[in-house]
């Protein structure tokens, strides 16, 4: 064969040249070398479990555990299944990550707008919080407040107290319990139908203006809305809680709820590792709205309140928002070290209390995962869907 | 028509007085926080200097010479070398001395331009040190050198070396996943989506468990790795998915142009990617990889999970020692002091690098 055939397309071997046949032959040497990895695990695998006497698949979750659990959300005996214990430490997992995210959102927004401030002492301080909080690993974040802060609190008798209805001892934080009373129901009431009086008050208003043009401010009436019903409500009805106080009863406390050190540690660690970040993420939704739009808007003759809620805001959301649910994320992935501390998480309960009872490594270990991909998934499908409908529409 | 007469421009004096109005007295809200800040710091960083510096008892060799009211740094002191080392046999030290000295030295050329043939010299550094570390730090019985098992690796030590060869082995992955995200082959591209999703889905502990308990048993019977080996790959593998995601930020960033001009020019695939296209691409991206790095050295400390003692878990084991319980507050400032020196100091390098970087497109 002579170059030129080549290059005139000719030749017996033209085929190896063809990018669409190596396009296929690529993909199919890629899949058959995965498919040849994966036969050579699982292969590897039931030979190992042969061996080892494991048997294997889910039969397992219907057997009785028979160990206790530290916190339980849901009623719990040591005579409950696998499957049940499952259950609890995807809950105590909820658990945390929801706290968690409720006060790493309002600390790392109060930082974040903390950083951009007129104060330069204000702007210094939250300089300082975000760099010392982001910079030092959460799981040395977990264990101080564990191990040297919690972990050497006082013992009940000698409790720090708050305002005579938190106690804090090495047993864990003492909180009062609210107990349904009589007017519970009607307050509850009184609320849904405000926030339905608003909903309907906020169309109207949109309606009138988009006819008119002549806005209708209705934050002032949802508030009024939001806060006067309920407190009619709890005027004629009387208070929609009692609270249980917990009280020093020979060596411990009764009453109240009290919250494990495990779980006050990995809250606390986790809100003030994460918050560092959020702050970070809205600093930069800020400071991404460009000057010219505030300019704008105070060209247009729109108030300071106005600006920041019509103009600014709408657009630093925009920025702000899929960032922060990737932190949320995080947020909730590593509250899986908790583990590490003993609170019984998904991780720690089910990856390792579970494992260690029953030997199924594979399928706790899978099943774990299992549940933090469908997390991630499921949320960063919503992101997805959220960034089509918030994407700027351009010419 | 008369010109107005040109002004001159006003006079800005840098006044103390004036700062402190604008920046901290500009009206009632501001002033209230000033205040309030004030009284914070008032009434927290003198305790806390005292406690840290002033009352804190740095000379002595046991616990009996702690005063206290406040940190006694005699406990770092007492246990510094196995924070570095762990339990690195003592006499061997100087092995991991001579290890660190050699990465630092031989990569002295690198940071001056003027330096011929710098490129030979990176790549000779980046293929050679790493096997000269090996041989230092694991011996084998390699010229002379005693083997040191990794069970007795630890400390700073094991720390940096499970970051640095993490990075080192999930860059070439990372990319290779990047690209096949971008690939116009769908079976290659499904593989590697699925592959980055995957393990970003997922905490780093469970990979760890992963890779504790279920790696021994994908292998063949007979073969058992080692377990700080094991621990590096669930690191790779899981360090790689995130920079994939870093470089592929970099691919999209490069102009279209570009690609249609490799194309244009002939290039094959893989000519277009690592002539063209890579180059630009891991140059914007430097930050974004200072930072993943940053991530891997604060996720090193997990580790204390599988049983490994890296340089956290000696600290975290020196505190609860009985013949030093109590001090856990000093183990724990010492190690987030020791975390935060090295993350923020890398921290600083990514923006001055981007600083750079930007600079230097302007032109």
């Amino acid at each position: 064969m002579t170059p030129g055939e080549t290059l005139r397309g000719g030749g017996p071997r033209r085929w190896l040249y063809d990018p669409k046949i190596r396009a296929l032959a690529a993909q199919i040497l890629t899949v058959l070398a995965i498919a040849l990895f994966a036969g050579w695990i699982v292969h590897n695998t039931v030979h190992n479990l042969t061996v080892r006497g494991i048997a294997s698949g889910f039969g397992f979750l219907k057997n009785p555990a028979g160990f206790g659990i530290l916190q339980t959300l849901i009623d719990y005996r040591e005579t409950d299944s696998f499957a049940r214990v499952f259950v609890i430490g995807l809950l105590n997992t909820l658990l945390v990550a929801a706290l968690g995210i409720v006060f790493a959102t309002v600390l790392g927004f109060l930082v974040g707008i903390g950083r951009l401030a007129e104060n330069a002492l204000i702007r210094g301080l939250s300089a300082l919080y975000v760099e010392t909080f982001r910079n030092v690993p959460p799981l040395l974040q977990i264990f101080f407040w564990y191990f040297a802060v919690l972990r050497a609190m006082p013992s009940p008798r000698q409790s720090h107290e708050f305002l005579g209805a938190f106690f804090l001892n090495i047993r864990g934080l003492y909180v009062p319990r609210p107990i349904p009373a009589e007017g519970f129901a009607p307050i509850v009431l009184a609320l849904g139908i405000a926030l339905a009086a608003v909903i309907i008050l906020r169309r109207w208003a949109r309606r009138r203006q988009e006819h008119t043009g002549e806005p209708f401010s209705t934050g002032r009436v949802a508030l009024l809305l939001l806060f006067g019903l309920p407190l009619a409500a709890r005027l004629i009805f009387g208070a929609p809680f009692t609270w249980e106080l917990p009280q020093l009863q020979g060596f411990n406390f009764r009453g109240g709820w009290v919250l494990l050190p495990e779980l006050v540690a990995l809250t606390v660690a986790l809100s003030l590792y994460t918050a560092a970040f959020i702050a970070e993420t809205v600093r930069a939704g800020i400071q991404s709205v460009p000057r010219g739009q505030i300019e704008a808007a105070i060209a247009l003759g729109l108030t300071p309140r106005q600006r920041l809620r019509l103009i600014v805001l709408p657009q630093a959301m925009r920025v702000i928002i899929p960032p922060l649910t990737s932190q949320y994320l995080n947020l909730t992935k590593n509250s899986s070290l908790g583990a590490a501390i003993g609170y019984p998480d998904l991780v720690g309960l089910f990856a390792g209390t579970v494992l260690n009872q029953t030997g199924q490594a594979i399928e706790t270990i899978a099943m774990t995962m299992a549940v933090y991909l469908l997390i991630s998934l499921t949320i960063s499908l919503v992101m997805n869907w959220y960034n089509r409908r918030m994407a700027l529409v351009e010419r | 028509m008369s010109s107005s007469p040109s002004l001159r421009p006003p006079v800005v004096r840098i006044d103390v007085l004036r700062w402190l109005r604008e920046n901290l007295f500009s009206g009632p809200v501001n002033t209230a926080l000033t205040l309030l800040a004030i009284y914070l710091l008032w009434r927290f960083v003198p305790p806390v200097l005292d406690w840290l510096f002033f009352d804190a008892t740095w000379q002595g060799s046991s616990r009996a010479d702690c005063h206290p009211g406040g940190a006694c740094w005699i406990f770092i002191g007492q246990r510094f070398g196995q924070f570095l080392y762990g339990f690195y046999p003592i006499e061997q030290r100087w092995r991991v001395d001579l290890a660190a000295l050699s990465i630092i030295v031989l990569a002295a050329p690198l940071f001056f331009s003027r330096f011929p043939q710098r490129r030979r010299w990176a790549l000779g550094y980046f293929l050679l040190t790493p096997l000269l570390v090996w041989w230092l730090l694991y011996g084998a019985g390699i010229l002379g050198l005693a083997t040191v098992p990794t069970d007795q690796w630890g400390g700073l030590m094991l720390t940096l070396v499970i970051a640095s060869v993490g990075i080192a082995g999930a860059l070439p992955l990372g990319i290779l996943l990047a690209l096949g995200r971008r690939s116009q082959l769908p079976a290659i591209r499904i593989v590697c989506i699925t592959f980055i999703e995957f393990w970003r889905g997922v905490p780093l502990i469970t990979v760890l468990f992963m890779s504790s308990v279920m790696l021994p048993l994908f292998l063949p019977e007979q073969m058992s790795i080692d377990k700080l080996v094991r621990a590096l790959i669930a690191v790779i593998l899981f360090e790689a998915a995130y920079l994939a995601e870093v470089v592929r930020g970099g691919l999209q960033a490069i102009p279209k142009g570009q690609y249609e001009a490799t194309h244009a020019l002939g290039l094959s695939y893989w000519q277009s990617m690592g002539l063209v296209i890579l180059p630009q691409a891991l140059r914007l991206v430097i930050p974004g990889i200072v930072n993943t790095f940053i991530a891997l050295f604060k996720d090193t400390s997990l580790v204390i999970i599988i049983g490994l003692a890296d340089f956290f878990t000696a600290v975290h084991r020196a505190t609860v020692d009985p013949e030093w319980l109590g001090f856990s507050t000093e183990g724990y400032v010492f190690a987030a002091f020791v975390y935060f020196l090295f993350c923020f100091g890398m921290s600083r390098y990514s923006i001055a690098l981007e600083k750079r970087l930007a600079r230097s497109e302007k032109r």
